[in-house]
């Protein structure tokens, strides 16, 4: 039942594995350093308020207490403020006000992790309150108080205005239309809430003036740069170490101020310092996700042909815009809500806003908000569905961009690579047994009182990822390539560099798996390095589906070109032209023949050993057998997919089980089927998580209501049902080996697809909509006519 | 004794106002010690104390189980029982799931059947399941997912973790090689 293919792609057993399930995981946290001390950060207990003063004596005078850090200290020296990846700035502790509750207020460096916490006790904090602005919907009033009173001339809560589209012919549309459905969307704020809280790991060294910081970051080398121009410490004395991480999300894109405090500790007392978020801190601070409220409007004819979409957006984007999004995109991707359908038009505008709530945006799997965008089209093309009584799946075959339409370029200019979206649906209708669902539902609602309200739901996404092409993308400034560097030892293994890091995704095997298939080697004879600043090649990092894209890409071009010096080398090993071998796998390695004659050639590791070894190369060869590259995609790819949620709801309790998920992915290529199909159960999991209990709530004050595990509720075991999946596979025109990236791709199709069943199932009740969380309460709710948005 | 808390020192310390208690485990089958505060709690004296950094901490509510260990082979999830509470106690962690002849089981499955991604809650996951198996040697698929629903996972939907323990109960039932 194990097999693990001997090169190449297709299911194989991850290489990570044989330390994760002996527990020899190598998290932040795991860290432990001589003469290590411990960072606890004092937050805010209070959305909006000015400092009057800080009392650090008491802390300072704690026995093992060896800093106590204040924002004034901090500004003294340049660093109270650091910028974010979205160009905005963030107090990396509090000088003036406390803008969200949470917010880093002050820090203890101690001997101990308890003593530490024991400290922040000690430190007294006097708070002139302020009104907070909570209501999204108010941010904009002109008696609203102002939150970003740092920025000088700033009078209001704006953050960014931001369009896309011809509002114009969206307008002409819309005028014309005998159908419009119109429907205020919320994606409430939600968290992603990795497994492994942030952390680092700061440890400078005055000797060497450099810096050693280990921290959960999905991207080392950006943090690298980062740090370099916020701090003034020069980038090659900075040295990021990005180890094992339990889960990212999005959630460690950011550059956090727990990140800088352990920075400063460390030069502060000369000794290493560690800064462990707790999950409360995490919950309340670290980055969120969605948090938009978008009228969206559907415009099509009587005979279901849908003509435009247009949306406006509220965003919220906390006290500092934190989003780490392409700096042309400020609302990320979110322009490619037209979805996957065919339309004459359409439009949207953005308002985003300051509140006093945690800052953040893009993080939770959403493909820079493409997770909104999905759901804001597929929820509107289902209550289109509704009001025409069309059925969902037959009216979104009609609208389809059909197959010999790609390249296909959307009316917000986004060019769609490949696609063959009818087929995927009929694979998911045809595992759902879609027809007989439908029946069973009609039977049930026929036979009335006491049966479970059965929902059937579909959803059809499509994805753009692996961000991003230079000529439109980049990270303050910084392009968003990708590198390998790939070396060939004389005995014919291999290391591979990337700049990509894994938080799960399993790039120890699937990056050994690409080169072993360009090689002709097996998987267990390429080594993945990754991770760390010193020693792999510049890149962004991993988020947004992006590392099979573009380092993915990158590995491949690396060992071809490895490949084409090899044939140089072996054309002068057999002593013929290079053109007159053949290159094949197909003996159980990888070997250059004479054409028409096999087994006349030599091996790739021979041809290794003597790329390294005595003898002659052919004219204008060099020793070795490497390559490294920079990889700048042409072009996003554009995975979809095709999902099918059944729920049965409990008249009684409001209570949603999801019954049944089938999901047919369609990601181009796949190197590793069993990887691939993880990540879509993870993240199919993150979308009935979103639909029906995750919620980043505030009162009216300010408080977050989610801000621990007990009040932030993910799925378990018991939520989820067993995924049904089924597989497409039409391959990216522009990436080497026709790969699309996944990662992300569950979590974007499948909340509109649980939101839809739900709807679906409540339709006896006259329910149109209710937004998510699905809790039983609000389902409740929407069951008595009093759906209500979550805020 | 084999090991002195770093981040509570012992008595020796000039910090004379801290209580410290001596505890005495047997971890993983080996007799162990420590001088401790009486909040330490159990997590961290794994972690930190004995070394044993396979016990990770997700949550401090109890809610996330990856710090889940087995106190006298029923679990526990160690962010919430005090140090000072397992003395002399048995206490099982990753770390002395497998046997001197290799993997468990239980850890072969996770790796057979995909059982992990970032490798976060597969510790507690895995000591939860082991208190289940040797309760129950061949359970149904929703007595697995019950078993382990006070363990959260963000990456692998469950699924395959489910499969994981199907794989070793079958495993270690004999039923299947």
């Amino acid at each position: 039942m194990t097999t693990t293919t001997p090169m190449g792609h297709g299911r194989m057993l991850r290489k990570e594995d044989r330390r994760f399930v002996r527990g020899r995981g190598r998290y932040v946290d795991d860290l432990q350093l001589p003469g290590m001390l411990h960072l606890a950060v004092l937050r805010s207990p209070v959305a909006h308020a000015r400092i009057v003063s800080i009392d650090t004596l008491a802390a300072e005078a704690h026995p093992k207490v060896k800093a106590v850090v204040t924002g004034a200290m901090l500004a003294e020296r340049g660093l109270a403020w650091m910028p974010t990846l979205s160009g905005d700035r963030q107090a990396v502790l509090a000088t003036d006000k406390v803008r969200f509750q949470g917010q880093e207020v002050a820090f203890v460096v101690a001997e101990d992790r308890y003593s530490a916490r024991d400290a922040l006790e000690l430190i007294d904090v006097e708070y002139d309150l302020l009104e907070p602005v909570v209501d999204v919907r108010r941010a904009l009033d002109p008696d609203a108080a102002l939150i970003r009173d740092d920025v000088p001339g700033k009078t209001d809560n704006h953050c960014f205005d931001w369009e896309t589209g011809d509002a114009a012919a969206a307008e002409a549309v819309f005028a014309r239309a005998e159908v419009v459905v119109r429907q205020e969307l919320v994606f409430p704020r939600v968290h992603p809430a990795p497994m492994e809280t942030c952390g680092a790991v700061a440890d400078y060294d005055r000797i060497e003036e450099k810096l050693t910081l280990w921290s959960t970051t999905q991207a080392p080398h950006a943090h690298r740069t980062l740090l370099s121009m916020f701090a003034g410490i020069p980038e090659h004395r900075i040295r990021v170490v990005s180890p094992d991480i339990g889960g990212g999300f999005g959630n460690k894109v950011p550059v956090y101020p727990g990140y800088v405090h352990a920075i400063v500790g460390s030069i502060m007392t000369g000794r290493p310092v560690k800064w462990t978020e707790d999950r409360t801190e995490n919950l309340v601070a670290s980055g969120f996700a969605r948090d938009y409220v978008m009228q969206g409007e559907i415009a099509a004819t009587r005979e279901g042909r849908i003509l435009a979409v247009r949306s406006h957006v509220l965003a919220d984007h906390g006290a500092f815009n934190g989003t780490a999004a392409p700096r042309k995109f400020p609302g990320g991707f979110f322009g490619v809500f037209t979805g996957s359908y065919d339309i004459e038009a359409a439009y949207c505008s953005m308002t985003a806003v300051h509140t006093n709530k945690a800052p953040g945006g893009v993080a939770y799997a959403c493909s820079f908000r493409i997770a909104e965008a999905v759901y804001l089209v597929e929820r509107l093309v289902d209550m289109l569905a509704a009001e025409l009584d069309r059925d969902p799946v037959s009216l979104r075959m009609q609208n389809f961009i059909r197959p010999d339409q790609f390249p296909y370029t959307s009316r917000t200019g986004w060019v769609y690579d490949s696609g063959d979206y009818p087929r995927a649906m009929e694979l998911a209708l045809q595992i759902a047994g879609y027809d007989e669902l439908r029946a069973e539902q009609a039977e049930r609602r026929a036979r009335g009182a006491g049966e479970p309200l059965m929902g059937i739901g579909v959803s059809f996404f499509t994805e753009a990822v692996g961000a991003g092409p230079r000529k439109d993308m980049d990270m303050l400034g910084l392009g968003m390539a990708d590198g390998c560097e790939l070396r060939v030892h004389p005995t014919g293994s291999a290391v591979v560099r990337i700049s990509v890091q894994t938080q799960g995704q399993g790039h120890e095997t699937t990056f050994a798996q690409l080169i072993a298939e360009e090689l002709g080697l097996h998987p267990d004879d390429v080594d993945v390095v990754h991770g760390d600043t010193d020693s792999t090649p510049y890149g962004l990092g991993t988020y947004g589906s992006r590392s099979t894209p573009v380092s993915g890409a990158a590995a491949v071009l690396a060992a071809r070109r490895v490949r084409d010096k090899a044939q140089l080398i072996a054309a002068g090993m057999l002593e013929v032209a290079p053109d007159d071998l053949e290159w094949s796998t197909a003996q159980g390695g990888g070997r250059f023949d004479v054409r028409g004659v096999p087994g006349s050639g030599v091996t790739i590791q021979e041809v290794a050993m003597r790329a390294h070894g005595a003898g002659d190369l052919p004219d204008g060869v060099e020793g070795g057998l490497d390559a490294q590259i920079s990889y700048n995609p042409d072009n996003l790819t554009y995975p979809f997919g095709a999902y099918i949620c059944v729920v049965d709801i409990d008249p009684g309790t409001a209570v949603v089980t999801v019954r049944r998920f089938i999901a047919v992915d369609d990601c181009g290529t796949r190197i590793n089927e069993m990887i691939v199909e993880g990540q879509i159960h993870g993240g199919l999991t993150d979308g009935i998580g979103m639909a029906l209990m995750e919620f980043i709530g505030f009162d009216e004050h300010g408080n977050c209501l989610g801000g621990s595990l007990m009040d932030y509720l993910i799925p378990t075991a018991l939520e989820v049902p067993d995924w049904e999946t089924g597989t497409t596979v039409t391959p990216a025109p522009d990436h080497p080996i026709g790969a699309k990236g996944v990662g992300e791709s569950a979590t974007v199709g499948s909340p509109p697809a649980v939101v839809n069943a739900v709807i679906d199932a409540l339709a006896p009740y006259g329910v149109r909509h209710a937004d998510m969380p699905l809790t039983p309460s609000r389902v409740w709710e929407a069951m008595q006519g009093r759906a209500a948005p979550p805020f | 004794m084999t090991s002195l808390f770093e981040e509570v020192p012992a008595t020796a310390d000039a910090d004379a106002d801290v209580p410290v208690r001596r505890v005495t485990v047997t971890l993983n089958g080996e007799r162990r010690a420590a001088d401790v505060e009486p909040r330490l709690l159990l997590a961290h004296l794994l972690r930190q104390g004995f070394r044993l950094t396979g016990t990770h901490t997700g949550c401090d509510t109890t809610n996330c189980g990856a710090c889940t260990v087995l106190v006298d082979g029923l679990p526990v999830k160690s962010c919430t029982m005090l140090a000072v509470q397992a003395d002399g106690h048995d206490v099982t962690t990753v770390e002395g799931l497998a046997g001197p002849s290799g993997l468990h089981p239980l850890q072969e499955g996770f790796k057979d059947e995909h059982g992990l991604q970032c490798g976060f809650c597969t510790p507690g996951m895995m000591l939860a399941a082991k208190a289940l198996l040797e309760e129950n040697p061949d359970p149904t698929e929703d007595e697995v997912r019950f078993a382990l629903s006070g363990n959260l996972c963000r990456c692998t939907g469950y699924q395959n973790i489910v499969k994981a323990v199907l794989w070793a109960a079958k495993r270690m039932n004999g039923s299947e090689q």
